[in-house]
């Protein structure tokens, strides 16, 4: 079947099996590989992307529910104006070790920042308990988005 | 690397094409709403429907509204609109409890009410709210709609009453005025499947229990639902002794499965403890406390 999905603002469009995941689309069909296929049984949260602006696991999607629906990517945090303030803090924090997970925490974590812009530690905790560091570490990550919540995005500062 | 077996898809452009989709294509088609519970198991291959007919447009089966004296959730509002809802906030507590342990907030934002209904797992905790509320489900068909109670829903596990060529439309829930409910977890990790889970609403009313439903999930009780513990506390004073009484009741209704989440006894102990810690906080809050 065909699939058109708009992924970062690119319309992608091509011939898919009804089966194909949505993380497979956008990994080898668009060839966006900053999305990381992990644990393949929505535990682990590595494929985390956004669908029509919903963090979701994209191993549990099919490419052909995303068909002409919006696709956001890990690819899509760093635009003009430099990273996102979500880079920064895993870079400032030191919020990635081997960096596995680290697309879908920073994916979660602006999902969850642009819904509540200053979130406890807890809040933060909660948000990212769907995704697994393998590497065990969070205290990192959480420092990051902390961070991150610290250092608005310039728009929405002038906004 | 899991890949569900070939499949075929369509996307149904409303109730009744979904109907006449399932009637068109048989046994081997399946709804797909949510995806969370099906698309795992079609990965693991335990489920090979040869077309899926995607319920994800249809706009008719979203919302939380109030009807008369009942809250109706349509099948495809998801478990993150469930959490927030300020209306069954305002009615309800048990609901934002159970939602906040249910898997992890990304799957919520897909999974859906209807899909976890209908997956009927056994250790599913919206069936335990449901049953806990007394709940009934609406099914549709070809030739019109059926209300059945949620106590009377399941069939056995990932077993219920919505036929082949059906669907399952809208949740309903009575309001009960002076209600407060609550609910409990024990799960191993965050995001697990519970141990157990008891869910409780209470009335109390002139100093004693007017109305109640108390929920297990995970612990073999039938229909999700512990009526003998509902029953003795009927007219009694919500006191500590009364509480244990029917907590152990309830634990009494359970028949649990040893399993890698623990031994039979601990989770009858589970259903026991849980259950009363529900029936303490709902009829605290039932009395304003």
């Amino acid at each position: 079947m065909q699939v058109t999905i708009t992924i970062n603002g690119e319309q992608v469009t091509r011939d898919v099996e009804p089966r194909t995941l949505l993380v497979h689309f956008v990994r080898e069909d668009a060839g966006l590989r900053g999305t990381h296929w992990g644990c393949d049984t929505s535990n682990c949260g590595a494929c985390t992307l956004w669908v029509d602006g919903q963090a979701v696991k994209s191993c549990t999607v099919l490419a052909a529910q995303a068909d002409g629906h919006e696709v956001t990517t890990v690819e899509a945090l760093e635009t003009a104006d430099g990273l996102d303030p979500v880079q920064q803090g895993f870079i400032e924090c030191h919020g990635l070790q081997c960096g596995f997970c680290t697309p879908g925490m920073m994916m979660t974590a602006r999902w969850l920042l642009d819904h509540n812009p200053n979130p406890s530690e807890e809040e933060i905790r909660e948000a990212i308990s769907g995704q697994i560091c393998r590497c065990t570490g969070y205290k990192n990550i959480v420092e990051a988005i902390q961070w991150a919540a610290e250092h608005p995005k310039t728009s929405e500062v002038n906004a | 690397m899991q890949t569900p077996a070939p499949t075929d898809y369509v996307r149904a452009t409303s109730v009744a094409n979904a109907i006449a989709l399932l009637e068109e294509h048989g046994e081997e088609s399946r709804l797909l709403a949510g995806g969370h519970s099906l698309l795992p198991m079609m990965k693991l291959r335990v489920a090979r429907p040869e077309m899926l007919i995607d319920i994800n447009e249809l706009d008719e089966l979203r919302g939380i509204k109030i009807e008369g004296d009942e809250i109706v959730i349509g099948a495809m509002v998801t478990h993150r609109e469930v959490l927030e809802s300020p209306v069954l906030a305002e009615h309800y507590a048990i609901f934002r409890e159970a939602e906040k342990v249910i898997a992890d907030p990304l799957v919520r934002n897909r999974g859906t009410v209807g899909g976890s209904m209908c997956q009927a797992d056994p250790s599913e905790d919206l069936s335990a709210v449901g049953s806990a509320l007394k709940g009934t489900v609406v099914i549709e068909n070809s030739s019109g709609r059926r209300t059945v109670e949620l106590r009377d829903f399941h069939e056995g596990p990932y077993t219920t009453k919505v036929e082949a060529a059906e669907i399952l439309v809208e949740v309903r829930f009575p309001i009960r005025p002076g209600a407060g409910s609550a609910y409990e977890k024990v799960e191993r990790r965050v995001g697990d499947w519970p141990v157990c889970s008891a869910g409780a609403y209470v009335v109390v009313s002139g100093g004693v229990v007017s109305d109640c439903g108390i929920g297990l999930t995970a612990v073999g009780a039938e229909h999700f639902c512990a009526p003998d513990a509902e029953a003795f506390l009927i007219g009694k004073e919500p006191t500590e002794e009364n509480l244990r009484a029917a907590a152990q009741l309830a634990s009494d209704a359970s028949d649990p499965s040893p399993d890698q989440r623990g031994p039979a006894d601990y989770k009858k102990h589970l259903a026991n403890e849980l259950t009363y810690r529900a029936l303490v906080r709902a009829a605290a809050a039932s009395q304003g406390a």
